[in-house]
């Protein structure tokens, strides 16, 4: 969630847009950020491209109220710990007032702004996370 | 050969400011304004949402709704007025957020509030030459009202996507046919560089939407010897409640055929996707073999008007993705000072 360099932030742009991480085809643990090896099966791993669906629950969550350079304007904000249901957690922007904000909360994908660098350099895009229930947050 | 929609996906924001609140703010009188305007509140899109993140949601509905592999998409055009680049395409950030690149084309088209309906008809062409399998035409906007502008009250955010195609069996509504009505008329713009847009004030109903709204749909009723009681519903470009009611009438349509798509009371102008939106709240309703009438207007100015029978497909794609009604549903409304930071009125040095 920091602001990066043009081409460190393009380079990572399918894996932010679409969750695209990957998977070891031999024992099924699955990785995001993806990984070009399995920890577990080492050599012997197969590596392969892995769409996430997105859906998770929030494992632990913080309020930002002084915000980093390019989230200006945008806190209060939750940042959180989500779990996907496939396994692996990523740390996100969880759209959602603070006060209902709960820890164990199934929360579903969306397409947001996630930082600009300035007024005259690249608007970021990503993914962060909302609450799945069409409940007020 | 038949064109028309395979699919559709529409996108609001969960926010919205009453008219009240606006005019609180201005010292108007909102019951007049409401009444004159027929807009009671409008969408207002959260402080990390824009023209593209908003068309990437309506985009991805249309393609969850239908089921289709996105890798089928040739082309992909986003219409907006405020895209979020001055240079550097809302398109391609579409088109790889729903996983249609990279063996594609793309652009985006501006033409005030009728440029999705401008990437429709492109689509059409491409997909009926051949050229592309599918198309993907989008209609997203944040639209800019001036502070205290007469604009602010309806200025809204909400986007639309349509996939065009030319297998009978996959449309969820043929396009029968569709014509345009374009003349020069500078009844509004905004200049490179400048935040909000400057209208010819009262300039902009007869010689700008009544007069291209009325040409493109007689034109469009007189090429297919149609009547406006052949049709089941209309929609046509809705700024405010006013000018659509109004068009309605000097065409020959009745109240009750433009009821469903009049979103504009509940959600404001959403530009670009104002129509498209419209159209897509009748198609959530409408039946297999129902008929739609629609006429989209730009200033600038130009009509694009629209014959569109359902399908039966239509009953069992409907509900993969969120309708217009569920998107009104339950809005969160916030107070002028969040609209204002919102939508970056409130400059953070
Ligand atoms: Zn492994």
């Amino acid at each position: 969630m920091i602001i990066m360099s043009v081409p460190r932030f393009w380079r990572k742009q399918i894996a932010r847009y679409n969750l695209v991480g990957t998977q070891c085809k031999k024992c099924g643990e699955k990785f995001y950020p993806p990984r070009n090896m399995c920890p577990k099966c080492r050599r012997d791993g197969e590596i392969e491209e892995y769409k996430f669906s997105g859906k998770g629950e929030v494992v632990t969550y913080t309020v930002i109220h002084t915000a980093a350079e390019g989230f200006e304007g945008q806190t209060p904000y939750v940042l959180g710990i989500i779990k996907l249901e496939e396994g692996p957690s990523l740390t996100s922007q969880i759209i959602c007032d603070a006060e209902n904000v709960k820890i164990g909360m199934k929360v579903k994908p969306v397409f947001r702004k996630l930082g600009q660098d300035g007024e005259r350099g690249m608007i970021y895009y990503g993914t962060k996370f909302v609450p799945e229930s069409t409940d007020k947050c | 050969m038949s064109v028309g929609i395979v699919s559709y996906g529409a996108y609001v924001p969960k926010y919205r400011i009453k008219v009240e609140d606006i005019a609180r703010v201005w010292g108007d009188d909102a019951e007049i304004l409401k009444a004159g305007l027929m807009v009671n509140e409008k969408a207002v899109p959260d402080v990390d949402e824009d023209a593209a993140t908003i068309a990437v949601e309506a985009a991805r509905a249309a393609v969850n709704r239908s089921g289709i592999d996105a890798q089928r998409i040739g082309a992909v055009y986003t219409g907006s007025e405020s895209h979020p680049y001055a240079v550097k395409p809302t398109s391609t950030i579409v088109a790889e957020a729903t996983g249609a690149t990279p063996v594609m084309t793309a652009a985006d088209f501006e033409f005030a509030c009728k440029a999705g309906t401008a990437a429709v008809q492109a689509c059409m062409g491409l997909v009926n030459s051949g050229m592309i399998d599918l198309g993907m035409a989008i209609g997203a906007d944040v639209a800019q009202g001036a502070p205290g502008d007469a604009l602010e009250y309806t200025a809204a955010a909400g986007g639309v996507a349509y996939i065009i195609g030319n297998k009978e069996s996959e449309l969820v509504a043929v396009i029968e046919d569709t014509y345009s009505f374009t003349t020069d008329t500078p009844d509004f713009w905004r200049r490179e560089g400048m935040p909000y847009p400057e209208h010819g004030g009262r300039f902009t109903g007869e010689p700008g939407y009544f007069k291209h709204v009325t040409n493109a749909a007689k034109g469009l009723l007189n090429k297919l010897d149609a009547k406006p009681e052949d049709y089941d519903y209309a929609v046509f470009h809705q700024p405010n409640g006013k000018f659509p009611s109004r068009a309605a009438k000097m065409l020959g349509f009745s109240k009750e055929q433009i009821a469903p798509g009049l979103v504009v009371t509940r959600l404001g102008n959403t530009y670009s996707g104002s129509c498209m939106m419209g159209i897509a709240a009748t198609l959530d309703q409408a039946k297999p073999g129902d008929r739609i009438f629609a006429t989209a207007f730009g200033s600038g100015a130009g009509g694009d008007a629209f014959s569109i029978t359902v399908t039966d497909k239509i009953d069992e794609m409907r509900d993969n993705a969120p309708k217009v009604e569920e998107l009104l549903a339950d809005p969160i409304y916030v107070d002028y000072a969040t609209y204002a930071k919102h939508k970056g009125k409130i400059k953070i040095a």
